[in-house]
């Protein structure tokens, strides 16, 4: 039976991989849970609980030399050396930014599932760790920043005086710069947002934000086809430049959530902008361990400048929620295990045909299967214009007749009316003048009829085409006992018609009220 | 004087002409009432104002013709009965039927129009004529038609009757060429009537009505239940075109007149359906649709996410928009009414709260406005597609009750689909978007739905009535 191991995270990580209700789950997959003691301590879960829910507690060595490791900060060379030859080790190894670290896991003979290479499409976001974490990262850097900022969030007027609400710009609507946004603004701030991906602009608003966009006239705006953010534009970036500048002599707070896969983070904020700031105001660099956002952000610092900026760089933001985010991160593990264990047998099945699977094995019998094949998903509003095109004139042609034939068909059909009325004898020419007029009345009478009306409007026609219940009674005089029981019937049927028809209607028409003035 | 005057036949049948007339006029005002919620009523009242004048003078007529025959007395013996018990009946069914039941009475009173019309195409053969020449040629050739397009209105409704009554499976009838099947009837039709009016016989009527019977069966079977609100349109259609043909037949302007406006409003009506499922009208009323077979190999759409009413209640309880598309999931489950009650007690809290109406949700024309109003919501917050679309994208919570094809994204970004290119409302930009359903299975078309699989959908299973009135009690 395959074995895992739950190893403990090294200092300043207080997250853990596995919550003891996780670990309980993961059993039920077949699998025996191993966990290095005091594992769990950091974010308050003590080993008991973890032999509560059947894991058996034990030391470091045994921890790592599980059958499959978990973990969340990539291991170190001394917990390399630790692995099994053949093991499974599953964490955030940001493949793009460490080549070497793959290299050195591929050495090992280790199968490395990198949880942060999950790709970015709807069957895989339960296991999408990078969003799970940017989500609690964004809401703590709310947080972080109301305990160094002097003042409310929120505007009000009181007895001693009023108080301008906090203006915060986040730079960035991902995952994380949207939780920071609906953090903010259910604190009562004024949120702003920036994002290079205009698609964004409404979820920005959903959330309580207000979108600012960098209008870049000369420039096709680009659609993000993966689902991330690209890199950006000159034309593009001096503007954005501008916008930030402005911004930062506006507002409290700038959250900056900018993140481009594999490379380093693009600089936002100068430190021109940050002097422009008031003294007190707070800046969170949440990219600070790809290099910063922000100039003169230090990874995992708190810094504050010359003019009494504070500038906080902690790259921990998601650990210091340490609860929640151990509980975040163990169930995308658990989904990620859950899809490997097809069998639910405690057997690590990989099934590299699967775009997900093959995007999160980053290493494998001893070579860096890292970087996958490309996979374009989600990002809507480029499929749908990209769509779009072939559909639409497909539509038309399909149903529309072309002018000419229409007017050949209409040609036509008055021809075979006059040569009708010029050979038939009276009263069929004053019979098909009646029809046609009534034809072209009826036509004209429906067109402009509002769509809810079209049941009643059916149920109205239903019972006039009563009216032949007069053809019936005209015959009921008929000299033929036959022809009388069947004009009869007609009459019968006829009137039901009639009668339910408009009874039915006047029910529905008394139904339809306007609502009241507001 | 009093008792001549009543039983002069000349003098009722001038009068009736005249009065009918003033009822044709009456009813074109009624159609033309019927257009707008404001003039609606007063224009059932001029429907109803019409047939009560061309009843009357009919009556007359009848009553001052009998009384020259033998027969007369119990002829109008028998117009009494059958009015009072027709009319009784009538109204009977119209106080008892349900909303959600519309469908099938319309459906079901189309057929009368039906029969009424091959009774009297009957009726008119075994009645002694008194025409000769080309005039009973004519006379012939009108009996024939009048009852062909009634026997196929008459079978139609039936089948269309069963169908949304759920007493035969709607799925689709796929017999081997069908379009043959359905253009040889025609041909045939043709045929016999020739032979009819070169040699008329009970035997050629006998086959005619048979062959009519059968092309309406066959024509409405062959159609899929989802494009229900089209045949209903069209079998309205019909049962004009019926009325017109006795018309014909009778030489009277009043039931041509009514015909051919009822058969022009409902092909007109048929017309607007189609366009709103970018269908071709005539692959409708053959049906086409459906044949296509669907894609090889339904791709793995992805997950979809459950969410349960607590949820929902306070994703409600917080968004400050909200639009409900209802579909006919919601006529089904009859849930107007907690749906009604939802939207009162979102719009007491401020919310702002919307319908957005698909033009075919449900299985009749506008079937989702009349259950809507059953229920007491004001007919300004329910809008059509086109009112409501370009909104969806600001809105924070749309949900979708009972709904399927008509919000699926993939008319709007799978060229490959079967439903592509019809309108859709699009839902999916909402910020949230929560669907009320059943189970996972594919709407009428048998299309999957991209749409349960987005990032923004979260699926509510179970009875929509049961799972809105969970949410009432959340809230």
């Amino acid at each position: 039976m395959t074995r895992i191991g739950i190893v403990a995270e090294p200092a300043g990580e207080n997250r853990v991989a596995v919550s003891p209700a996780t670990a309980a789950r993961i059993i039920t997959l077949g699998y025996t849970v191993s966990v290095e003691r005091g594992a769990g301590a950091a974010s308050s879960f003590p080993d008991d609980a973890y032999a509560a829910a059947g894991a058996t507690l034990v030391d470091r060595g045994t921890a790592w030399a599980a059958d499959v490791v978990l973990a969340i900060t990539p291991p170190a060379p001394a917990d390399i050396a630790r692995l099994r030859a053949g093991a499974t080790f599953v964490g955030l190894l940001s493949p793009a930014l460490r080549p070497e670290l793959l290299e050195q896991l591929a050495a090992r003979g280790v199968t490395a599932l990198a949880l942060d290479a999950v790709p970015r499409i709807s069957r895989a976001q339960s296991m999408d760790v990078l969003s799970s974490m940017a989500n609690i990262a964004g809401y703590r850097a709310v947080v972080e920043a109301a305990n160094e900022f002097g003042r409310f969030f929120t505007g009000q007027v009181t007895a001693a005086g009023k108080v301008p609400p906090a203006k915060v710009l986040v730079a960035g609507a991902g995952v994380a710069g949207l939780a920071a946004i609906g953090a903010a603004s259910s604190l009562g701030a004024i949120v702003r947002a920036t994002d290079p991906r205009p698609e964004v602009a409404d979820q920005v608003r959903s959330i309580g934000g207000q979108y600012l966009e960098v209008v870049v006239p000369e420039e096709q705006k680009e659609v993000s086809a993966d689902g991330y953010a690209k890199a950006t534009s000159e034309a593009y970036d001096r503007r954005a430049r501008e916008l930030y500048s402005e911004q930062a002599a506006d507002v409290d707070i700038i959250i900056t959530t900018a993140l481009i896969p594999g490379r380093p983070a693009p600089r936002l904020i100068t430190a021109a902008d940050v002097a422009a700031m008031r003294p007190g105001s707070v800046v969170v660099d949440m990219a600070a361990a790809q290099g910063g956002n922000v100039e003169g952000s230090v990874a995992g610092e708190r810094v504050v400048t010359a003019n009494g900026v504070v500038i906080l760089g902690y790259t921990d933001l998601a650990g210091r929620l340490p609860q929640q985010a151990s509980q975040l991160y163990g169930t995308n593990l658990l989904n990620l295990l859950t899809l490997v264990t097809p069998g639910k047998e405690g057997v690590l099945a990989l099934d590299l045909d699967d775009v997900v699977q093959r995007a999160v094995v980053v290493a494998r019998d001893g070579e860096v299967t890292w970087p996958p094949p490309p996979v374009q998903v989600s990002a809507a509003p480029a499929a749908a214009s990209a769509s779009a095109g072939p559909a639409a004139p497909a539509g038309p042609a399909r149903r529309r007749l072309s002018t000419r034939a229409q007017t050949g068909l209409a040609t036509a059909g008055i021809a075979v009316l006059f040569l009708v009325c010029a050979f038939a004898p009276p009263p069929l020419p004053q019979h098909f003048l009646v029809l046609t007029l009534s034809v072209v009345v009826g036509f004209s009478v429906i067109g402009k009829v509002a769509h809810a009306l079209h049941t009643p409007l059916m149920s109205v026609t239903n019972a006039i085409s009563g009216i032949i219940v007069i053809g019936a009674m005209l015959q009921l005089t008929s000299d033929q006992l036959i022809v009388q029981l069947l004009a009869a019937v007609a009459a019968l049927v006829a009137s039901i018609n009639i009668f339910g028809g408009f009874a039915v209607t006047r029910r529905m028409l008394a139904m339809f009220r306007r609502g009241d003035a507001s | 004087m009093t008792a001549g005057f009543w039983t002069d036949a000349a003098l009722a049948s001038t009068v009736a002409d005249a009065a009918y007339i003033v009822a044709a006029l009456l009813f074109i005002l009624s159609l033309a009432g019927l257009s707008a919620h404001e003039t609606a009523r007063r224009g059932v009242a001029f429907g109803i104002a019409g047939m009560a004048i061309a009843l009357a003078s009919t009556v007359w007529v009848v009553a001052a013709t009998g009384s020259l025959v033998p027969q007369g007395g119990f002829g109008l013996t028998l117009l009494a009965v059958a009015v009072l018990a027709g009319g009784a009946i009538g109204l009977w069914r119209a106080r008892v039927v349900e909303m959600t039941g519309m469908p099938e009475l319309i459906a079901l009173l189309h057929s009368f129009v039906g029969l009424a019309a091959v009774l009297v195409g009957w009726n008119g053969h075994l009645a002694a004529s008194e025409l000769s020449g080309s005039l009973r040629d004519i006379h012939h050739a009108e009996v024939f038609i009048g009852v062909f397009i009634g026997g196929v209105t008459f079978t139609g409704s039936i089948v269309a009757f069963l169908k949304l009554s759920a007493r035969i499976g709607s799925r689709p009838l796929m017999l081997p060429g069908k379009n043959a099947l359905n253009i040889a009837a025609l041909v045939l039709f043709v045929a016999l009537t020739v032979w009819y009016v070169l040699v008329p016989g009970l035997g050629l009527l006998v086959a005619v009505t048979a062959l009519a019977l059968l092309l309406g069966w066959h024509l409405v079977a062959s159609i899929g239940g989802g494009d229900m609100p089209v045949v209903v349109s069209m079998l309205n259609s019909y049962s004009g075109w019926a009325a017109a043909a006795a018309g014909f037949l009778l030489n009277n302007d009043l039931l041509i007149v009514t015909g051919a406006l009822v058969g022009s409003s409902g092909a007109y009506l048929s017309y607007i359906m189609c366009r709103a499922m970018n269908r071709s009208f005539l692959s409708v009323i053959a049906g086409g649709f459906g044949i296509e077979a669907p894609r090889a190999g339904e791709e793995e759409q992805g997950e979809h996410r459950e969410t349960d009413a607590a949820s929902v209640a306070t994703l409600l309880a917080s968004a400050s928009s909200v639009v409900i598309t209802p579909g006919y999931g919601m006529a089904v489950a009859q849930a107007q009414y907690p749906v009604a009650k939802l939207a009162e007690r979102l719009r007491a809290r401020g919310v702002r709260v919307r319908f957005g109406i698909h033009p075919v949700a449900g299985r009749l024309p506008g079937h989702m406005n009349v259950l809507l109003a059953e229920a007491k919501v004001p007919y300004d917050i329910v809008l059509e597609m086109d009112e409501i679309n370009d909104d969806l994208a600001a809105t924070d919570v749309v949900l979708v009750i009972g709904a399927n094809d008509t919000v699926n994204p993939a008319a709007a970004e799978d060229p490959g689909s079967p439903i592509a290119g019809m309108p859709v409302l699009r839902v999916w930009e909402a910020a949230n978007v929560i669907v009320f359903k059943r189970s996972m299975a594919s709407g009428y078309a048998g299309v999957q739905n991209p749409l349960f699989f987005r990032e923004n959908t979260q699926m509510l299973f179970g009875d929509a009535k049961e799972r809105v009135e969970d949410i009432l009690r959340a809230l």
